[in-house]
């Protein structure tokens, strides 16, 4: 097993650690979707030529679209920009409250 | 008189539960009680009285009695038999399954069937019985086809569902509304619908041909090189996607609406099943299948497998994008 593939298998080790503790659910689909990606090369490396063309279309492409689209439906794309504005807001009027006192 | 009255009562009542009227039945009972609780003062002698009143005290302490006794013997009783049946069913069915696992060959077992027999009869006489150069579409296609069917079904029938729960009624003039309101809603994902992204469309344009093409490609050379229906059906439904994505689904509609959607996946079903049943026919029977094998490497070899892969194909790549357009836009 030469080195590059050692190199992908810690990397998927780490992108599955990342999917599960990351908090925000696109960040965690975007990982998913990197996951796939080395998936399929390493499917590649493994001799499974038909299981990379299925990783990569399915794994990399479909799922992870359609997990888009489900935070889509349930807001939780709006829903992180709306914290994030929110999020700034308090600074800064936790700033201005500062001064203030 | 008073006889017809309460005839005519009594065909109101029952009109009044035949067709499921609101509170008939609470009514009667109303009706019934004040019967029976109006003649009592009047003509009842003090005696009378005071054994009733005896009686209500008695029927109330035996009352107490057995709410006292559910509240604090009967439930906790229940309860703890209720955790100590969980914790025992699991336990059992662990075990059980424990157990079976050490029934199982030791893993990598020489002497185990799948190491010897089965796989060395797969290699040695795949190519010759099912003509196909790629072994695993041979196996998927040929030896295991009845699975492959099932698991096409599987995925007709979640397309069936999510097209239940998240298909738009038409007929229905409260959803039409709904959507109406949704499509006029800036926070809706569907009312900048269609994007018309420069950089999307220029994009799609060079793609969407090359990525279809190769779908077709890997699901006609299923039986030659690596690939096959499912695949090439995946492919070809990322391809239908980033076309809807770029253009639109005006656009798609021209050439693809619910109705294809159900003719193409029927019929694709249809033939898989049709053409299963026949080598299943023709096997059970020991009758030599009409269909040549041809020769292995062209095209046109290998039996039944190259069309069962374009009907896979079609499943596949009709039900992806059907899954797409469902959940994004709540119809094809």
């Amino acid at each position: 097993m030469s080195i590059i593939v050692q190199l992908m298998l810690l990397f998927l080790i780490v992108c599955a650690i990342a999917v599960c503790v990351t908090k925000d659910l696109l960040t965690s689909v975007v990982i998913y979707m990197a996951y796939s990606m080395i998936m399929s090369i390493v499917w590649i490396t493994m001799q499974s030529p038909d299981l990379a063309i299925t990783e990569a279309a399915v794994g990399a492409g479909i799922t992870s679209l359609l997990l888009f689209l489900a935070l889509k439906k349930i807001h939780a794309i709006d829903a992180r920009n709306e914290v994030r504005r929110k999020h700034a807001e308090k600074q800064r009027g936790g700033e201005h409250h500062g001064e203030e006192e | 008189m008073a006889k017809k009255n309460k005839k005519s009562r009594w065909i109101d009542r029952m009109n009044g539960w035949l067709s499921d009227e609101e509170g008939a039945l609470e009514r009667e009972m109303e009706a019934a009680q004040e019967q029976a609780a109006a003649p009592d003062i009047e003509k009842l002698s003090p005696a009378e009285i005071r054994w009733a009143k005896e009686e209500q005290e008695e029927e109330a302490r035996i009352e107490a009695a057995m709410h006292d006794w559910t509240e604090k013997k009967a439930l906790p009783f229940a309860r703890a038999m209720y955790n100590l049946l969980c914790v025992g069913i699991c336990v059992t069915m662990i075990a059980l399954l424990l157990y079976t696992v050490t029934v199982l060959p030791a893993f990598g077992d020489p002497s185990h069937p799948i190491n010897n027999e089965v796989s060395a009869r797969y290699i040695e006489n795949g190519l010759q019985e099912t003509g196909a150069v790629n072994i695993v579409t041979g196996m998927i296609l040929d030896y295991r086809a009845f699975d492959t069917l099932g698991e096409s079904s599987v995925l007709f029938t979640a397309a069936m569902v999510v097209l239940f729960l998240l298909r738009k009624d038409k007929d229905s003039a409260r959803y039409s509304q709904l959507a109406q309101t949704m499509d006029q809603n800036p926070h809706s994902d569907t009312y900048y619908e269609p994007k018309n992204d420069i950089i999307l469309q220029k994009t799609a344009t060079i793609l969407v041909p090359i990525v279809l093409l190769l779908g077709v490609y890997v699901v006609l050379n299923g039986h030659l090189s690596p690939g096959g229906g499912f695949s090439g059906g995946a492919i070809m439904g990322a391809g239908l996607i980033l076309y809807v994505t770029a253009f639109g689904f005006a656009k798609m509609r021209r050439f693809f609406t619910y109705k294809t959607y159900q003719r193409v996946v029927l019929v694709a079903l249809l033939t898989y099943a049709l053409s299963k049943c026949y080598s299943f026919y023709t096997g059970a029977n020991h009758i030599e299948s009409v269909i040549p094998l041809g020769t292995p490497g062209a095209i046109l070899s290998s039996g039944l497998i190259l069309v069962l892969n374009i009907c896979v194909g079609f499943i596949v790549a009709c039900t992806m994008y059907c899954f797409y357009a469902v959940f994004r836009k709540g119809e094809l």
